[in-house]
């Protein structure tokens, strides 16, 4: 039996999600917010390096469970096997009300100018379906905008040549750039005529948005936030959609499919509701944020006769292009002692390595890590140390407080074959046909990222480093948390999935807005971008809703 | 302040009693015999000698037990098969063997080099690098799990301790 028609439903309370409820709402419509995973507050935060969203060794702090979600990864020989969400072939992101954003580092960039318009400025690239996006960085900069004042962004970017315009500088000051880290990194790029800044994040370094101010610890990346200082949106954008009456949220809500009617539009979807009792939730839109492979999945399992391999499919992109970030860069031994335990560890960024580096197609960002805890740098060692024995422990007793590591994300060079699609066997707890993810990255991609390390290696050199080593990447499927492209955004229904206001080709009524859409997935973390993406499709389903005169 | 001083001894009463509890209670997924070896398989991943603690003393063994019962359930074969294999090659007295001795045999098992009648057709690496793994993760990990016993490599490294409340806690508490 149905529920209640409301104007919009909304899958997933990630990163994008509730700032479409929210714009939504605060516009007068009706939503409903269906998410997967559940609530978690500041104070259930567990400093657990072994059981966090980053380290997961002990499970997912954040979802989704391991058990009863599991996925097929088929390996570089071809081999396929069943994953474990907690396991890195998942690709997992997180499943709870906030998604990524509740336990990210929170970096908040804005993608370059040239990183949405990547191949009229390089030209196409051989075995890569690179493109340009059919949007502008001046499309999205007032919803930038909308993003670093909403939802809080500290920093400071003054000192950054290589990126876009901005009307309005940032709304909170970077925190204090006290650490040892921080001094010895900029004095060492001014050195090398490089152009440092303090990195923006969606992290409270004074009071904001009724939340106090980042307590500097180390417990960041992959951790809910002990005082609430990060900025997500569950603790902004949600709390003010909720506070229009206009919006409900239901978490451990499942969504199975989208049901659609005969010819191209949506009537609702059905979902399994925290009971495990299927629902079906009538609405005049659907808008999908459910993270580039649940929305690839959620796509891919609504058929009709309309859509035999999926919504949106009909041209076959759904689920391809999926691309994420390879980090790669450098590690720095210092005669003097460098961990002072002043999180979050990473605070210093350059953008100069971003575009116009000879022989390659785009390049990185560069920063400094967030803090490593102990695990996460265990296995961290120059060619030449052993991995275990009184010489590892010995290595680890004097290095772990004289390492610095700076690392940077590559844009990837987009691989039409690494992609999810759905397995013809495995099914999740609830029935619904899980994903198969294959492929991997471009050469590219790879040697993009042995570039970078040269750069990050030569920045630790300047600083004093005593010893340095580069770690570069391989060719391994890439999406994990910064998963994207799977949904891709362009003007043509045969090369693409949604149109430039993120509405699906093939559909009336049926929106996706999240990392799904990026073409290309910029040389930075790209969870702003998404917000931002968020904001610009909230407004424009608000507008269709109005003119529609629902 | 005050609040923070009561969290901070109710935080520590808590790890004091899950502590006593480990101490005294059974082993859960080895044999006494098996965590004899694996004790000293651990020892010689993360020894002591340097006169700091190691994988002994951190408990490494013990965190590797309750994980066997619980997320590394799956994994409890390779580990009987590897404790009695290794113990074989030491005639039944691989717990007793000087560090050299048990240092030189598992060099053997890293370098893929065991029988691969008892440890298969790598030759032993898969299960070596699985238990060097573990044996770090209890040594470097939270003690909440069992291992890394009264913040031993942390201390090791001079790093503080998790604060419960706010930053700056010393091992005090």
């Amino acid at each position: 039996m149905a529920l209640d028609k409301v104007n919009a439903v909304v899958i997933g309370a990630g990163a994008a999600g509730p700032i479409i409820a929210k714009e939504l709402a605060v516009a007068g419509f009706r939503v409903v917010l269906l998410e997967r995973g559940r609530w978690h507050s500041p104070w259930e935060c567990r400093k657990d390096d072994l059981r966090n969203q980053r380290t997961a060794i002990l499970g997912n702090a954040f979802g989704p469970e391991d058990e009863g979600n599991p996925r097929v990864f088929v390996d570089d020989r071809g081999e396929a096997r069943v994953v474990l969400p907690s396991e890195g072939g998942y690709n997992n992101n997180a499943a709870c009300v906030g998604g990524g954003t509740l336990s990210y580092g929170a970096m908040a960039w804005r993608f370059h100018p040239d990183d949405f318009r990547m191949k009229s400025r390089y030209g196409p690239v051989a075995n890569s379906t690179l493109d340009d996006w059919p949007i502008t960085y001046d499309d999205l900069e007032p919803y930038y905008e909308k993003a670093e004042w909403e939802i809080g962004v500290s920093g400071d970017d003054s000192g950054n040549p290589f990126k876009g315009a901005r009307k309005k500088p940032l709304p909170m000051p970077p925190l204090k750039p006290d650490s040892i880290e921080h001094q010895l990194l900029e004095k060492a790029a001014l050195k090398l005529g490089l152009h440092p800044f303090h990195i923006p994040m969606l992290r409270n370094s004074v009071p904001y948005g009724g939340r106090p101010a980042c307590m500097r610890c180390r417990w960041c990346v992959g951790f809910a936030c002990e005082v609430d200082a990060k900025c997500g949106t569950q603790n902004t954008v949600l709390r003010t959609a909720l506070a229009t009456g206009n919006l409900e949220l239901r978490t451990n809500a499942m969504t199975k499919e989208i049901l659609l009617d005969p010819g191209s539009r949506a009537r609702g979807v059905a979902y399994f509701d925290q009971n495990d009792r299927l629902q079906e939730q009538p609405a005049d839109v659907v808008v999908v944020c459910g993270g580039a492979t649940e929305t690839a999945r959620l796509l891919l399992n609504s058929r009709s006769k309309a859509h035999p391999n999926g919504l949106g499919n009909n041209s076959d992109w759904v689920g391809r292009n999926l691309q994420g970030h390879l980090y790669t860069g450098a590690f720095g031994l210092m005669e003097q002692q460098t961990y002072d335990d002043l999180g979050p560890g990473a605070s210093i960024a350059i953008c100069d390595y971003v575009h116009g580096n000879p022989s390659i197609v785009g390049g990185a960002m560069l920063a400094n890590e967030f803090i490593r805890l102990p695990v996460q740098f265990m296995n961290t060692r120059p060619p030449g140390v052993p991995r275990w024995g009184l010489a590892a422990k010995e290595f680890m007793k004097r290095n772990y407080t004289r390492a610095i590591a700076v690392q940077g994300p590559t844009q990837e060079i987009p691989v039409w074959d690494a992609r999810c699609q759905l397995d013809p066997q495995v099914k999740d707890r609830w029935g619904i046909p899980v994903l198969r993810l294959s492929g991997g990255r471009h050469e590219h991609t790879v040697e993009i990222g042995d570039y970078i390390t040269y750069k990050a290696e030569a920045w630790l050199q300047a600083a004093g480093a005593i010893q340095t080593w580069r770690r570069g990447g391989g060719r391994g499927l890439s999406g994990g948390q910064h998963q994207a492209g799977t949904a891709r955004m362009g003007h043509d229904p045969k090369t693409s999935v949604v149109d430039a206001n993120c509405r699906v080709h093939e559909s009336d009524n049926v929106y996706v807005a999240d990392a799904s859409v990026h073409v290309t997935n910029g040389a930075f973390n790209p969870v702003l971008t998404i917000m931002a993406i968020a904001y610009r499709a909230g407004e424009h389903i608000a507008r269709e809703l109005r003119g529609k005169g629902v | 302040m005050k609040r923070r001083s009561f969290f901070l001894v109710a935080a520590g009463a808590i790890v004091a009693g899950a502590c006593g509890n480990r101490r005294t209670a059974p082993w859960r997924a080895l044999s006494p015999q098996e965590v004899a070896v694996l004790d000293a398989w651990c020892d010689a991943l993360i020894p002591s000698t340097d006169g700091t603690p190691g994988a002994r003393e951190a408990r490494t063994a013990r965190y590797i037990d309750i994980q066997l019962t619980r997320r590394f359930k799956r994994f409890r074969p390779q580990y009987q098969q590897a404790l009695a294999a290794i113990d074989r090659m030491a005639a039944g007295r691989f717990a007793s063997l000087t560090l050299d001795e048990r240092t030189a045999l598992l060099q053997k098992i890293d370098r893929g080099e065991g029988d691969k009648a008892q440890w298969g057709q790598d030759g032993g690496r898969e299960v070596f690098n699985l238990i060097l793994q573990h044996a770090l993760q209890g040594y470097y990990g939270n003690p909440r799990h069992g291992g890394n016993h009264e913040y031993a490599s942390w201390r090791m490294l001079g790093i503080p301790i998790v604060p419960v409340r706010g930053r700056g806690v010393g091992y005090g508490a």
